[in-house]
């Protein structure tokens, strides 16, 4: 079945940019994987944690950072902070797709500079409606 | 279920329709709780975490092989065959949004959990571990495409 298709007329952003997707779930990187070819995104790459994660934005140009909170080794918020004190990327779009709801994460992730917060479970336009609110 | 605090339940119950029929396209329907007095799973795979904050305890999501063939294929939309690596880490990360959404709702009652990453236990008849020694509450659930159960247990 999978998610719903997306309707093209809402889809109004540039899939040409390199979008990193980090996630210590496999399950969750290939759902995510499957809702941004949908949008048109063909440039993906991925990380199953933060650390993994930073090693590949300091050896290539990444234009969008989607990623998980809770994982082993570099948490999301810890990977946003390391972002977000960096040069390259303090202005780096950085979208944070996670279970963890609780208002004080949000607060968290808010003073540590996310672009946008998504809760899990969603839906695809869920994802499609935020990517077009931080890459405006 | 006499020193059972449903307050800390129902959240879980709501979490698992809502992720489930928001990831998977599935109509669930709960059945009637009931107080488990064994440790061995009745479904073939089943994610366990544990919480820790205003009590201590473990919720527990275990899924009949078809069930979870039937949801992961539909989270993925392509056809999944036999309990597999994917299987797993699916149900991984089913219960890890299970525990975030009860925990969500939680919040907004005033009680703060914190939650571990989920591990996940696949063959027939393993064995469920919880933390503590409170009642082993389970859920029995239904789709379509079969049956699965949660286990909540906080410790007394």
């Amino acid at each position: 079945m999978g998610f719903n298709p997306i309707k093209k007329e809402n889809v109004a952003m540039d899939t040409s940019i390199k979008i990193l997707i980090v996630d210590d779930f496999a399950t969750m990187r290939r759902i995510l994987k499957n809702i941004l070819k949908q949008l048109g995104f063909k440039n993906l790459v991925e990380a199953d944690d933060g650390t993994t994660a930073w090693d590949l934005l300091e050896n290539q140009k990444i234009d969008l950072i989607i990623s998980d909170w809770n994982m082993p080794k570099m948490t999301g918020l810890e990977l946003l902070k390391k972002v977000r004190a960096s040069d390259q990327y303090k202005k780096a779009p950085f979208l944070m797709v996670t279970a963890e709801a609780q208002k004080q994460n949000v607060i968290e992730a808010v003073q540590a500079g996310v672009s946008n917060y998504v809760v899990k479970p969603f839906t695809a336009e869920a994802i499609s409606d935020k990517l077009k609110k931080i890459l405006k | 279920m006499s020193d059972l605090d449903v307050t800390l339940i129902n959240p879980f119950i709501n979490a698992t329709i809502n992720v489930l029929e928001t990831m998977a396209f599935v109509t669930v329907s709960a059945g009637k709780p009931y107080l488990k007095k064994d440790n061995i799973a009745v479904g073939d795979v089943t994610g366990v975490l544990g919480l820790t904050g205003v009590a201590q305890g473990t919720i527990a999501v275990t899924f009949e092989e078809q069930c979870i063939l039937t949801v992961v294929s539909n989270m993925f939309g392509e056809k999944i065959d036999g309990l597999n690596e994917d299987i797993a880490d699916a149900v991984g990360e089913l219960t890890n949004m299970i525990s975030g959404q009860a925990r969500r709702e939680l919040d907004e009652m005033g009680k703060v959990f914190k939650a571990a990453i989920p591990s996940v236990i696949t063959g027939k008849k393993h064995t469920i571990r919880h933390y503590g020694n409170g009642p082993k509450i389970a859920i029995p659930f239904q789709i379509d495409g079969g049956k699965f159960t949660i286990e909540v247990c906080f410790e007394r």
